[in-house]
């Protein structure tokens, strides 16, 4: 590794005002990077600097502002683009985070497409949102949702993925990288599985974007969706990926301004992609600020970012399997620096609110994905989240703090 | 630390360790589930209604320390009292742990081993968990069937 690929932790520490407060009196431990990453100084600024410089509504106005703002707000979809390595600009649909892009596909390329009998494939490492809006589009079509299990470890079983891509297969989403377990899925061998037998496929990729490079066309995949706010952008706005071909040929989501060419009531015509699934004013400041988080990332870059994660998994997780009575949830041989965990006898809502004491912030609960939580057989986990500002001393406070958990539960 | 001592008395330990009436009780009349969508907690409450007071309670579920230290000692509280005085009961309890954090605990005594519950106002993403079991059993008297949210 080249001296130039390390990160500096205390130099990114000092990009994140929010890292420098005190919670319960104690310095922040920020382990949720998973729910939600904190926002370094530059994209706190831009944000700033969009409302107090160059804002105005934007694809209206002649006048120079919205011309302004109309320019910077182009100017991140084709950062997106390049982030992505996606294609063509036109395939980069802003949303409002994930769960709307899902649903975007589920609305306009998936129920059109469904017939009764069908089926769409999902996996059991899915967070509710890569669930739910295929139970609805299948439920109002008479389809069938599936489901491709994982094993013990939290890895996909791909002999059962084979077995599940039946001719009537319309769609497989599947998640980059599980939220609660951490388990990263090989999407490029699983694209070339679901491609050998015509089935699209859509990538959530909300856990997948702050922690390595992704590369649409690498991957081979149909769809890719993200949000901004884990990707160190402001939350509010996402990304939907699609293939042209795919995205052009499907009916708009939602109907509203800016996404017509002519209003009659006779009947409307409406734009070409991506404009046409962007109806109404978008978060024009937050697609703007999503492009100067990419830029923060991209200055890093990931080869840096993934190797001070792995540094960090491969400490926590030791450290981790010396704390009596915990054990890991979610133990897959490629994973994402995520630590999910549960401690002998004492419940993870309770670990939470001691850890919060010590200023350690770490989420508790089925992290919307209820289906793991069933199949691991643990009612909810403890889960703390890495991002590229943690360091190993943050891990070692997560120790400390759990010892005292144990110690109030002695 | 104080208040976490306060949050985890060693009453509401013990009762997360060996919850009392966790069971069915026999001859049981009513009974009602509780969730707790936000931390996956699952309680259901049983009741033996016998003419306007609760002969008999029980529980069984699994939540946090909180959740099931409460469900343990309202089996407890509820047990041989008339409705009407579980409802005076529930009001109490329900001004314990909704009450501002830092004000003093508004105990007036007739909690009993309740008032062991007013650290839980300290920490208000708690009180769901302290009364998740309370607003299942209200719903198992109130018999409609249904299984309560905190949401």
């Amino acid at each position: 590794m080249s001296p130039s690929a390390r990160l500096d932790s205390a130099r990114i520490r000092k990009d994140f005002p929010i890292l420098e407060r005190q919670v319960n009196g104690r310095p922040l431990v920020y382990l949720d990077s998973a729910a939600s990453a904190q926002k370094p100084r530059a994209v706190i600024d831009a944000i700033t600097r969009v409302y107090e410089r160059e804002y105005a509504n934007i694809h209206r106005g002649v006048h120079e502002l919205s011309q302004r703002a109309t320019a910077a707000f182009e100017a991140s979809r084709e950062k997106l683009r390049a982030f992505l390595n996606a294609p063509h600009s036109r395939e980069i649909v802003f949303v409002r985070g994930t769960t709307e892009a899902i649903n975007l596909v589920a609305s306009s390329f998936a129920r059109p497409a469904l017939a009764p009998g069908d089926e769409i494939l999902v996996t059991q490492m899915e967070h509710h949102s890569n669930i739910v809006p295929w139970q609805l589009a299948c439920a109002e079509k008479g389809a069938r949702l599936r489901v491709v299990p994982i094993d013990d470890r939290g890895e996909l079983l791909l002999d059962e993925l084979e077995k599940l891509l039946t001719p009537r297969t319309r769609l497989f989403a599947l998640t980059h990288v599980s939220n609660a377990l951490g388990s990263v899925n090989p999407i490029a061998e699983i694209c070339r599985l679901a491609r050998a037998r015509g089935v699209p496929v859509l990538v959530d990729g909300a856990q997948a974007v702050p922690h390595q490079r992704v590369d649409v066309r690498a991957l081979g995949c149909d769809f890719y969706a993200f949000s901004g706010h884990k990707l160190f952008g402001p939350s509010g706005v996402g990304v939907l990926w699609g293939r042209s071909e795919l995205l052009g040929a499907m009916p708009p989501y939602q109907g509203g301004g800016e996404m017509i060419v002519s209003v009659s009531f006779e009947g409307s015509s409406f734009k070409s992609i991506p404009h046409r699934f962007e109806a109404g004013t978008p978060d024009i400041a937050g697609v703007i600020a999503l492009g100067a988080a990419i830029d923060y990332v991209e200055a890093l870059g990931f080869e840096a970012i993934g190797a001070h994660e792995r540094d960090l998994l491969a400490y926590g997780t030791q450290l981790l399997s010396e704390v009596p009575g915990l054990r890991l949830v979610g133990t897959a041989r490629h994973k994402a620096a995520v630590l999910s965990f549960v401690l002998d006898g004492i419940h993870p809502h309770d670990v939470g609110t001691i850890l919060d004491r010590e200023g350690i912030a770490v989420r508790t609960g089925h992290h919307c994905a209820q289906p793991v939580m069933e199949r691991m057989q643990v009612p909810a986990t403890a889960r703390a989240s890495l991002a590229l500002y943690n360091t190993r001393e943050d891990l070692d406070a997560l120790v400390r703090g759990l010892l005292r958990v144990r110690e109030v539960f002695a | 630390m104080s208040d976490l001592r306060e949050l985890y008395q060693s009453v509401i330990l013990d009762h997360n360790k060996r919850p009392r009436n966790f069971r069915e009780p026999e001859g049981c009349n009513r009974r009602a589930q509780g969730l707790n969508p936000l931390c996956g907690d699952k309680v259901t409450v049983y009741l033996v209604l016998d003419g306007g007071r609760v002969a008999d309670a029980g529980f069984t579920g699994a939540g946090c320390a909180i959740s099931t230290a409460s469900a343990s000692l309202m089996t407890e509280a509820v047990k041989g009292k008339p409705v009407a005085e579980i409802e005076k009961l529930f009001d109490r309890f329900h001004a314990l742990v909704t009450a501002e954090p830092g004000a003093p605990a508004p105990d007036d005594g007739e909690l009993g081993k309740l008032a062991v519950f007013g650290g839980v106002r300290e920490f208000p993403m708690r009180v769901k968990c302290a009364t998740l079991s309370w607003h299942a059993m209200r719903q198992a008297l109130h018999e409609d069937g249904s299984a309560v949210s905190t949401e």
